[in-house]
């Protein structure tokens, strides 16, 4: 059993990595190699900084295929981790528009600028620190996690899924609702940080190493 | 509003050894960073921030060698700050397991660094330290200035437009320092704390002067800080976080308890 942490160069895998080897005696590998991937009984699709540069070192690191491959064989479980989640849309209006995967209906949006409060005070971009996920639908990843519970964001993009079915936790900041947790099949992913959420991020990505979809 | 605002203890570390001094009870070695972060980690911090202030290069590998241990162990963010001027120093840190890093002299003698470490690493994890210090007499419009060395060099640059030409290059957060204040306990420059963050969409990060828990509480409600950082007032045990958590709690800010 391992857990393959692709590595396309982007986002911070030695957390995650970290994490994961936190809850789990499973052997977790950082890896880029086509047949560890597709060897692995479970993925992890991390993501960091901008979604053009994700996307196109997906493409140079030559995953792309292999990545949406193995997304609609719904053969293992896979959970995507911020820009991670938002490359599974359809698209992102960050960078001045940017194709992704289009595993899941949707698009990627920004909050805005110059956003402030109704009592005055200026919200800031990006949405950084501990905020309330609302779960919207029952899911095993969820397990011995409150509703409402905080987990750790750092983002100025967020994720408008189009199916009700697909959003299993939203937050809402600025204004907008951001589907913060989206899956569908073995496909699961949020754009929170699990590995930095302390107590409640373990959980879920200890709940994640035992899904078995 | 739900996003809570944060507590960010903050540990000086001089090669491997926290150096402003802790008294926790029934901590083994009160200057071991690693037992320090998980410590604050218990209590339910919602950060750490670890500054290198390490003078000689050598010990700089002890440095990564913590960070390391901290992060194979906690599972909150952690920024690292102190002697970052390379692209190079990013990677290393990064590598070691910090999530944010807090560039602080090197923004100022040279500028492009910030944007180029936001570009290759992305705004998420560039954090930009000001250390800010009044240059405005009593009665005249207030005014601070960007000071390097611990306060001691002056810059001429306006604190504020300071934060603004930061947040513009790329900075994903400020990590505002008052040298007026670092030390004194005597509580947050809140005016130059609420003209930065009026002035920017990032977050910033109120520091310096913090003696009590109504100090956190002004930082936050009137100073407009994103989050607060103490280092002394956690320390010697005068407050924990859960103390202070409570009491930002009751005076009607959003906090994770």
């Amino acid at each position: 059993m391992t857990i393959a942490v692709i590595d396309y160069g982007m986002g911070n895998l030695h957390s995650v990595a970290k994490a994961l080897e936190h809850v789990t005696h499973e052997n977790v590998m950082v890896t880029r190699d086509p047949r560890s991937i597709r060897g692995a009984s479970r993925l992890v699709l991390p993501g960091q900084g901008a979604i053009r540069d994700c996307i196109g070192e997906l493409e140079r690191t030559e995953l792309t295929g292999l990545v949406k491959e193995l997304l609609t064989a719904q053969a293992k479980p896979l959970l995507g981790i911020c820009v991670g989640q938002q490359m599974l849309f359809e698209r992102s209006e960050e960078n001045g528009g940017v194709d992704c995967l289009g595993f899941l209906p949707g698009r990627v949006r920004h909050f805005g600028q110059h956003l402030s409060s109704p009592d005055g005070e200026r919200l800031k971009v990006p949405h950084m620190g501990w905020n309330r996920v609302a779960q919207r639908h029952a899911h095993p990843l969820w397990n011995g996690i409150d509703d409402g519970a905080r987990f750790y964001f750092v983002h100025s993009y967020f994720v408008e899924a189009d199916s009700d079915g697909d959003i299993f936790g939203t937050t809402d900041y600025a204004g907008a609702e951001a589907h913060v947790a989206t899956g569908r099949g073995t496909v699961f992913a949020v754009q929170f940080h699990p590995e930095k959420s302390a107590r409640d991020g373990l959980q879920l990505l200890e709940n994640f190493v035992n899904w078995a979809p | 509003m739900t996003l809570a605002k944060r507590i960010i203890p903050c540990l000086d570390v001089d090669a491997g050894r926290v150096v402003k001094g802790v008294n926790f009870v029934g901590i083994r070695d009160a200057g071991d960073p690693v037992e320090i972060a998980k410590r604050y980690n218990q209590q339910g911090a919602d950060e750490i921030t670890f500054l290198d202030i390490t003078a000689s290069h050598e010990d700089r590998d002890t440095t990564v060698e913590m960070v390391e241990r901290i992060a194979g162990e906690v599972f909150i963010p952690l920024t690292v700050g102190g002697g970052i001027r390379r692209c190079e120093d990013i990677r290393t840190m990064l590598n070691a397991g910090a999530d944010k890093i807090s560039i602080n002299t090197a923004a100022v003698t040279n500028p492009e660094f910030v944007r180029e470490a936001a570009e290759r690493f992305g705004s998420q994890c560039i954090v930009v330290a000001i250390d800010a210090k009044r240059v405005s007499a009593e009665d005249e419009t207030p005014r601070w200035e960007i000071f390097t060395h611990g306060g001691r060099r002056p810059t001429g640059l306006d604190a504020v437009e300071w934060a603004r030409k930061m947040a513009d290059y790329g900075a994903g957060e400020l990590l505002l320092t008052s040298m007026d204040r670092d030390g004194t306990k005597v509580g947050f420059d809140l005016g130059v704390t609420r003209a930065i963050s009026d002035a920017v969409d990032v977050p910033v990060i109120a520091s310096g002067g913090v003696g009590n828990l109504d100090h956190l509480v002004a930082g936050v409600r009137e100073g407009g800080a994103d989050a607060v950082l103490a280092a002394s007032i956690f320390h010697f045990g005068e407050y924990t976080i859960p103390d202070a958590k409570r009491y930002m709690a009751e005076h009607g800010i959003e906090m994770r308890l």
